[in-house]
């Protein structure tokens, strides 16, 4: 494992801190609508009513899964953005090898 | 018109013929030719081939076929499962894809077992993923044979039989490259076969044809009054509580949920199908394509779980037994449905309880007619049962399963439609037989033989220990699925427990912090995999704590620890595994600067 320079450290740590930032966020969310909205709070909200649903339980049945999925998208989106803002997205790029060590790491 | 006249046996033996030409035929196309491809197909699977892949991968036969049949019985609460088996991508996508996927090796021993340079470590983790996995795919042979016996009269045994010899081509032929490919064609199998009845079902309820819409729609037979309106009622009426209130306790669904959850993050035949695509970025992308795709059934299903229980409370209490629509007796000769006439009306009486012990049993006597001995029979015409009768009301036993295999006859669809769920069935558990076989494979033959006890293989020679351990898997797969230990139901529990409480945390602290050594992760392990274990053996296996000398407690809520179920006891085992490994790494030496070099590099996907 060669050494690092530091400006390559330090675009290293900004890069996962960032990355650090947005799973803080997207974990939240994804807490607040499974375990909050659907377990916890699920009785509270089923006061209201939408689209033939009690709130709560359409958190619980439907709700929780769609957020999930666009959880998931987002972040791959707020990642794609990021690889490149921080120059360490994988191209064909001399850089990109170790992608191919697979074959022979065994 | 020559298909009008086909019964829905003949239907179902062309789908299933058709399917399974299909995966054999991709299988010869995809056949692996090294390790690589073998293992991980050559990292060269497109991020929506393997989304797909993943999707059928993940749901099996009790997606497919149990899941909404739990939700009709257990209501509000069945969303621990639909959360439960959902929102574990979240955690996988965001916290352990991209960084194995950069790691770049074939398993997840692999990973234990580089990450905390030791042997030691590494075949504790092969021991996790060989069991986590047989106890899995135990319950999708089973689920084979269940579907031919139910759909084709042959013997569950036969079905087991045709069922290995599918799997055993594609996946020894194949490795993971045929697997992934013949996944794809089933998730397109599955998705298709779960769908059509739900869109003709929501459709001829509610007007509806998008099922996830229909479920909260206004019912065609009476304006004004929505599905959930009329199901509660039914509900309410029999005696039952609220289809749309919850009965567990919220610890409880928490913990479940949140096991169920982490179990699925940690569970090996899926992480493993991340190691297959070309980038990092693939592997994120691929993991949102999977959920995206396992919600499309995992969505469809609570529907149709509301549709097929409102079906089944407006078709049968009440009714006499001559009066019940025909498919009641088709699936009582499978013993899924069963009517004992306690009160001696002759009419069916549905309410809470069982209507008596055990899982039924037929009679079997007969009475001699004329010159032949037929099945003796009730007053009524109905079918006698040997089973000892419970005290409360309830005259009718359904069995869980029958809410997906029946609700396409329940609902008069054709008999395509109700062919179609056969097959779906077999590539939801044959999916997901090939990805947990595929594990075992790699476990032996990778992690134990090559990198642990015969280093100097070449690449050929391990393919061979690979293919054969493929074998091996597949026939004692077979085995447990025609001589089922009694006990399957109860080690479900077992492998996402040890999944959420064994690989987890270590897998995560190895990624998110340097200072994570050898020592906390074995530790963590030994301790989570040791707690969860002993709490579900105490409840789940009564008869092994007495043979230890020691008085089992009923299995019940008054007597679990602060109210959680042997079921959500992962979390808590997935808690005490990060405690442990975080106090144990800190108070020994940091680990090697070569180990903390990779962590930074598995930490960004170039470089």
């Amino acid at each position: 494992m060669p050494e690092l320079s530091n400006d390559v450290a330090s675009q290293r740590q900004g890069y996962w801190r960032k990355n650090l930032q947005y799973l803080a966020i997207l974990l939240v969310i994804w807490f607040v609508v499974s375990y909050g909205c659907a377990i916890l709070f699920v009785d509270y909200l089923d006061q209201w009513e939408m689209a033939g649903f009690n709130l709560g339980f359409w958190y619980a049945q439907q709700g929780a899964m769609y957020v999930f999925v666009v959880l998931i998208f987002v972040y791959v989106w707020l990642m794609n953005r990021l690889d490149r803002k921080f120059d360490v997205r994988e191209d064909d790029e001399p850089s990109a090898a170790a992608d191919t060590d697979a074959e022979v790491s065994s | 018109m020559m298909f009008a006249a086909l019964s829905i046996k003949e239907w179902t033996a062309i789908i299933v013929l058709v399917t399974f030409a299909l995966y054999i035929g991709i299988a010869w196309w995809s056949r692996a030719g090294s390790t690589g491809e073998f293992y991980v197909a050559a990292k060269s699977v497109s991020p929506w081939a393997n989304g797909a892949a993943t999707a059928a991968d993940w749901m099996s036969a009790a997606s497919f076929l149990s899941m909404a049949g739990i939700i009709s019985f257990a209501g509000r609460d069945g969303c621990r499962y639909l959360m439960g088996w959902t929102g574990g991508y979240v955690l996988l996508a965001l916290l352990l894809a991209p960084y194995l996927r950069k790691f770049g090796r074939f398993t997840v021993p692999d990973f234990v077992g580089e990450r905390y340079y030791s042997q030691a470590a590494r075949v504790v983790a092969v021991v996790c993923a060989i069991f986590v996995s047989f106890t899995y795919v135990a319950g999708q042979m089973r689920g084979v044979g269940v579907v031919f016996s139910r759909f084709l009269d042959v013997s569950v045994t036969l079905g087991v039989i045709i069922g290995m010899a599918i799997v055993l081509t594609y996946a020894v032929l194949g490795g993971m490259k045929g697997i992934t490919y013949t996944q794809v064609a089933q998730y397109c199998v599955l998705i298709f076969a779960f769908m059509v009845p739900a869109i003709f079902i929501s459709f001829t309820l509610t007007g509806n044809v998008i099922p996830q819409f229909g479920f909260g729609a206004d019912l065609v037979s009476e304006p004004g009054v929505s599905l959930l309106e009329k199901l509660d009622g039914l509900h309410q009426d029999l005696g039952f509580e609220k289809f749309t209130s919850g009965k567990k306790s919220t610890v409880d669904m928490f913990c479940i949920t949140a096991a169920l959850m982490v179990g699925t993050a940690g569970l090996p035949h899926v992480i493993i199908r991340f190691f297959t695509v070309k980038k990092v970025r693939d592997a994120r992308l691929s993991a949102g394509i999977a959920l995206l795709f396992i919600a499309l059934l995992y969505t469809t299903a609570p529907a149709v779980a509301a549709f097929a229980r409102t079906n089944l409370l407006q078709e049968i209490p009440g009714k006499a037994y001559a009066e019940l629509p025909t498919w009641f007796q088709t699936w009582e000769n499978t013993d899924m449905l069963a009517w004992v006439d306690k009160d001696g009306d002759g009419k069916v009486k549905y309410g809470p309880g069982k209507p008596f012990e055990k899982k039924p049993k037929q009679l079997g006597e007969t009475v001699r007619v004329g010159d032949k001995d037929v099945e003796k029979r009730g007053p009524h015409g109905q079918r006698l049962w040997a089973n000892k009768l419970t005290g409360n009301d309830n005259e009718l036993y359904i069995d869980r399963d029958i809410m997906v295999l029946a609700n396409p006859e329940m609902a008069g669809l054709a008999p395509w439609v109700i062919a179609l769920v056969a097959a779906g069935g077999l590539a939801a558990a044959l999916s997901t037989a090939a990805g947990l076989l595929l594990v075992i494979s790699t476990a032996i033959s990778h992690d134990l033989m090559k990198k642990v006890i015969m280093p100097k293989i070449n690449d050929k020679q391990e393919l061979l220990f690979a293919r054969l351990a493929a074998v091996v898997a597949v026939v004692v797969a077979g085995l447990f699925g025609i001589y089922p230990p009694g006990f399957v139901a109860e080690v479900v529990a077992f492998a996402f427990g040890l999944a959420a409480s064994s690989f987890f945390p270590i897998i995560v602290l190895g990624i998110f912090w340097k200072r994570m050594n050898r020592e906390g992760a074995i530790a963590g392990m030994v301790c989570g995999i040791l707690f969860t274990g002993c709490y579900i053996i105490y409840f789940r296996f009564p008869q092994l704590v007495e043979f230890l000398g020691m008085t089992p407690l009923k299995d019940e809520a008054s007597n679990w620890l602060w109210g959680i179920s042997p079921e959500g006891i992962g979390t808590l085992g997935m808690v005490l595994n990060f405690a442990v490994a975080i106090i144990v790494s800190l108070s020994t030496a940091p680990p090697p600067e070569k180990i903390q070099h990779l962590v930074g590099s598995i930490r960004v996907p170039r470089g």
